[in-house]
């Protein structure tokens, strides 16, 4: 930052200030290192990103939330098993555990096998781990021919075990089907129900926030009005009251596009005030009126000034209400008013943990939970790291 | 000690994720009882920060790391103290029996220092009963008599209003009358009257004028405005950069400043009482950045006199006496004065 | 802005402000609807002649910013007309539609208050400077890049700034870099509003030398809107006083400060502290607060607070008239009393 010394006055002749010298005052900093004239030329978003790298618990979540949706994507390849496959050989299979020590040796990673028993009474299925039966691991076993995306024929997936043997990582389910396989499928729609519900309400939000806040006066009051009334009802009864108008024998893609748009139908009202709130803020900005004094036409000056200064502050609040839009769905398939088996969601799921005795009996068919915290927890930390990114001043 | 508040080689400094600023890096000055001393800057240069440190109302990225704040008070027997304020415990005793009793403070913008959900009467009776052994009816009938002496109209009725109902004028009256209930022997006044119009800031000034004659109590006054200065204090701390750079009486200050950074801040303001000029003379560049590290005199990179070699490099210049009562942190003007003594 | 005393009276009139007015509504209820309104720029009149500067003083409320806003349009004025002559024709900016308001505002630009607030976070100096100029129809790159570096050498600002942001700027170079935008397109007027009073004040200084400098070089009239006596009078050649949404004093700005005829003007020039401990205790004290523009007081909206007040203000609403040449004033007492000035 400092200037080199030749500008210094000599000690015999001290320099006055140079009256008829015209504005050069300021051309001083030339010499200024690469690091802080990439500061001064990074824009708001390297900006704000270099801001989120340092947020170490946001970076984290970044990971977690990226690596779930790609579990999302090639759901397929991960699982090791098809999510409709049933193996009634083993109805409620506990978990096996990967183990690497076989017979006091250190070996590749491996489960145990295990035979299925009834209670002679309570008919309840009983395993026992058969410790004298290591079933290895392999990685991208051949398997029967499957589609990837319902269209990419492909025979081997990401890991199995050879042969008749079972790899049941979070055990199985109650038509004996893998319940790691169903999570990893099911990630793929409840992710994407977030996105898409998402997408709709912010569509939604844009629309009718643009309209409120640029606009003002009766429109302004009419939509500000119907979203506190929306925000006033319980959301639990309002979807099920919705949910419940849905004819059961809709085709599964018809209801899950129907449950997306419920939910964007109750969602949009955060980004609405976001986007009406920012607009209302903006439109002030001496920079917006700076653009319109030059001349700059208003399409323009919504455009250049008005959205590019919002955008940081929507991802944030899109980031923060996808995870609403998980939940939601996960409520709603739980109650067995959103979709329903055989597809596989993380609510879809859940139905089966509805009673306790079940809960008792096979404790982990609750593993879907684990799913849906973490995924919500990564999306809400994410959320406020970037707003701290985005806006560092505002706590 | 004859003087009421002596603050020696103090230093406060921040410490961020970006790195440490240097916010108050050694302040020197006293206030001599019933005196005002003005403390003149411009933004970032440390002077609330110093009057922060001194009622210990720091945030808690600041700290106090050096030097001494030696406050002489009568204690509650009337014996007199001497605390040395950068040592005692912010939240303990002797702080709770020296804040808003015997040192009190006015900010620049009463809205954010007065609550927005207690009435003007509920804070000064809760202010009075803090610190004097009165009961609630007693406080509040001292609460109107202070408010009708800063000029309140109708104080028995406004005493019942909230802050937001009264103009800012008034609402600084009201601040004023919430820091003097206790009779302090120390009023420290933050850009009183920066927030204000011209005709009510003389009215506030007036009134601090007024007041503290009538309480003899000492103000230390902290502004950027020389006026201001000029029409309150009897002494005078420039600060620049979190250091005082001149000390002096207030007609040395203006009409004999020393400090080339004192000299130019005078020569650049524009006067309403000078004749116009076709260009007023200027101070170059602007204030470093916090974060920056300036080698030597933290002025000299502005400096018209400085001298290479000398201003530029090494530790800053500390505050030297050069006549009565007159200290310059300069290396040229001390050792000026060196020569001719 | 040197030949402060002559010269100026030759130049041609550059703008005319007549009868201007803005008034807001004030609204209440779940309804919004109307209940009285707040008359923040009432019924003002001026001119400004080419390369002129014309100082608009007044405290907080009185409506000195709102009149410049109006006068560029940049919010609609509920009466009254603002006419500029430009290249032979006299224009009512008042009566033009959107899009020839529009081209028009190329010979009226604007200065802001706050250099933090003024320029848009995410666009680059190059892009801020020459948005005018690309609004306007330039669009050759070469040309917006000449034209953005002869801009940084008028306010002083080293070419390699352009590719930086607005955070890498100190408030005085934020400063500048909006003037460079004000200076664009070759305006005619300027409205500076409050444009050095977020600076602090070892930088002030350069941002009016900067302003004089361009003002005399480019020969630009400015409007401009402050409530610091001090810098009005080292920049303005003549100066109006608005109290109370009206103005009611105009005089050549030495005139003016030498001998007010407006008690208010009196008062405003005592209460500034000036920075001379030998020159203390004689201010006038005005007693009471300014009004606020939805409850003016009746008569003279001064009277509540006039040291000189008679019975007649109280009723009579003074108009702004002429005393003498270049002088207006609005006091019913203006011709009688004798008020004091500053001395230097």
């Amino acid at each position: 930052m400092l200037e080199d010394t030749s500008k210094l006055g000599s000690r015999a002749a001290p320099k006055p200030a140079d009256p008829v010298a015209l504005p050069g005052e300021e051309i001083a900093d030339v010499t200024v290192g690469s690091k802080a004239e990439a500061y001064y030329t990074a824009s708001q978003t390297r900006l704000i990103l270099w801001r989120l790298r340092k947020h170490r618990l946001a970076m984290i979540s970044l990971g977690i939330v990226i690596a779930l949706y790609l579990t999302a994507i090639f759901a397929e390849f991960l699982s090791p098993y098809d999510y409709t496959a049933r193996n009634s050989r083993y109805l409620y299979a506990p978990p096996q555990l990967i183990r690497v020590i076989h017979n006091g040796e250190l070996t590749w990673p491996f489960v145990y096998g295990y035979t299925m028993t009834r209670d002679p009474r309570t008919l309840l299925e009983i395993y026992e781990t058969n410790y004298n039966d290591p079933n290895y691991l392999v990685f991208l076993p051949k398997v029967e021919p499957y589609k990837l995306w319902g269209l990419v024929t492909l025979e081997r997936r990401l890991f199995g075990v050879e042969g008749d043997a079972t790899l049941f990582l979070l055990g199985s389910d109650s038509l004996g089907r893998d319940l790691l396989s169903r999570i990893l499928y099911g990630t793929r729609i409840s992710l994407s129900i977030g996105l898409v519900g998402v997408a709709l309400s912010l569509v939604i939000g844009i629309a009718l926030g643009g309209i409120s806040g640029y606009y003002g006066g009766v429109p302004d009051i009419i939509i500000q009005r119907a979203i506190e009334i929306l925000r006033a009802f319980p959301d639990i009864p309002l979807w099920m009251g919705i949910a419940a108008a849905l004819p059961p024998n809709w085709p599964i893609l018809r209801v899950y596009f129907a449950i997306s748009i419920i939910l964007a139908l109750l969602g949009w009202t955060d980004i609405a005030r976001v986007v009406r709130g920012k607009i209302l803020s903006l439109r002030e900005q001496d920079f917006a009126m700076a653009a319109r004094l030059a001349g700059v036409k208003e399409h323009r000056i919504i455009s250049h000034h008005l959205l590019p200064s919002f955008t940081s502050h929507l991802i944030v609040v899109i980031t923060l209400s996808i995870p609403a839009m998980i939940l939601g769905e996960t409520v709603l398939s739980f109650l067995g008013l959103g979709l329903r088996p055989p597809v596989s969601s993380w609510g879809v799921l859940l139905q089966d943990a509805q009673n306790v005795r079940t809960i008792a009996s096979y404790p982990w068919l609750l593993i879907p939970i684990f799913f849906v915290v973490i995924t919500v927890l990564a999306f809400n930390f994410f959320g406020d790291g970037l707003r701290d990114a985005a806006d560092p001043y505002s706590n | 000690m004859e003087n009421i508040l002596e603050v020696k080689g103090l230093k406060t400094h921040f410490r961020f994720d970006e790195g440490i600023v240097r916010a108050v890096d050694g302040v020197d000055f006293r206030i001599r009882p019933q005196g005002t001393l003005g403390i003149v800057g411009e933004s970032g240069c440390g002077k609330s920060i110093t009057a922060m440190s001194i009622m210990r109302l720091l945030p808690r990225s600041a700290k106090i790391v050096d030097g001494q704040m030696l406050f002489r008070y009568p204690d509650s027997r009337n014996i007199e103290q001497i605390v040395d304020l950068a040592q005692v415990d912010e939240d303990g005793r002797t702080m709770l029996e020296i804040r808003g009793n015997r040192i009190a403070m006015i900010f620049q913008e009463p809205m954010t220092a007065l609550s927005p959900v207690h009435t003007i009467g509920e804070q000064l009776v809760e202010a009075i009963r803090l610190h004097q052994d009165l009961s609630k009816r007693e406080a509040r009938n001292l609460g109107i008599e202070m408010l009708r002496k800063v000029g309140i109209p109708r104080a028995e009725q406004r005493i019942d209003d909230y802050s937001f109902q009264l103009s800012g004028g008034l609402r600084q009256r009201a601040m004023i009358a919430i820091a003097l209930c206790n009779r302090p022997l120390l009023l420290i006044a933050d850009e009183p009257t920066t927030a204000l119009d011209v005709t009510i800031q003389a009215q506030i000034l007036r009134l601090i004028r007024e007041l503290q004659e009538e309480y003899a109590m000492a103000v230390m006054i902290i502004t950027h405005n020389l006026g201001v200065i000029a029409r309150m204090a009897d002494e005078v701390a420039v600060m620049y950069r979190g250091r005082v750079v001149e000390f002096a009486d207030v007609d040395s200050i203006f009409h004999a400043p020393k400090h080339p950074y004192t000299k130019a801040l005078l020569r650049s303001i524009p006067k309403v009482d000078a004749p116009r000029t076709a260009r007023l003379l200027s101070i170059r560049g602007t204030v470093p950045e916090p974060f920056a590290v300036v080698p030597g005199c933290p002025f000299h990179p502005r400096c018209d006199v400085a001298v290479a070699g000398l201003c530029n490099s090494g530790e800053p210049p500390a505050l030297l006496p050069v006549r009565n009562g007159h200290a310059v942190a300069c290396v040229l003007e001390t050792e000026e004065s060196r020569r001719y003594a | 802005m040197l030949n402060h005393t002559t010269g100026q009276a030759e130049a041609p009139i550059l703008v005319e402000v007549k009868g201007l007015k803005k008034y807001f509504p004030i609204r209440s209820g779940l309804l919004r609807r109307q209940i009285a309104v707040r008359k923040a720029v009432d019924d003002v009149n001026f001119s400004i002649r080419q390369g002129e500067v014309l100082g608009l003083v007044g405290e907080s409320g009185c409506g000195k910013t709102t009149t410049g806003l109006c006068v560029l349009r940049g919010l609609e004025p509920t009466g009254g007309s603002v006419t500029m002559h430009v290249d032979g024709n006299a224009v009512d900016l008042m009566q033009l539609n959107r899009e020839r308001l529009r081209t028009f505002r190329r010979h009226a630009q604007m200065i802001f208050q706050d250099p933090f607030a003024s320029l848009n976070p995410r666009m680059t100096v190059f892009d801020t400077v020459t948005e005018p100029l690309r609004a306007h129809g330039v669009t050759d790159r070469d040309t917006l890049q000449a034209r953005a570096l002869e801009l940084m050498e008028l306010v002083g600002l080293a070419p390699h700034y352009l590719r930086r942001y607005p955070h890498a700027f100190s408030g005085g170079q934020r400063q500048r870099i909006g003037i460079a935008r004000a200076l664009a397109l070759n305006p005619k007027l300027i409205v500076a509003d409050e444009p050095v009073s977020a600076l602090d004040v070892s930088v002030q200084a350069q941002i009016i030398n900067l302003l004089k400098d361009l003002q005399e070089q480019l020969n630009i009239a400015f409007l401009f809107i402050s409530h610091d006596l001090g810098v009005v009078k080292h920049t303005c050649n003549r100066i109006a006083v608005m109290y109370a949404g009206k103005i009611v004093e105009e005089a050549p700005t030495d005139e003016l400060y030498a001998a007010p005829k407006h008690p208010y003007t009196e008062a405003l020039l005592s209460s500034v502290p000036r920075p001379d401990p030998r020159h203390r205790e004689n201010e006038i004290i005005l007693s009471g607060e300014v009004p606020d523009p939805a409850h003016l007081p009746g008569g003279c909206p001064f009277h509540p607070r006039c040291l000189y007040v008679e019975e007649r203000c109280k009723h009579e609403t003074p108009a702004l008239t002429p005393i003498g040449p270049n002088r207006r004033v609005a006091c019913l007492r203006a011709e009688e009393l004798s008020l004091r000035g500053m001395s230097t």
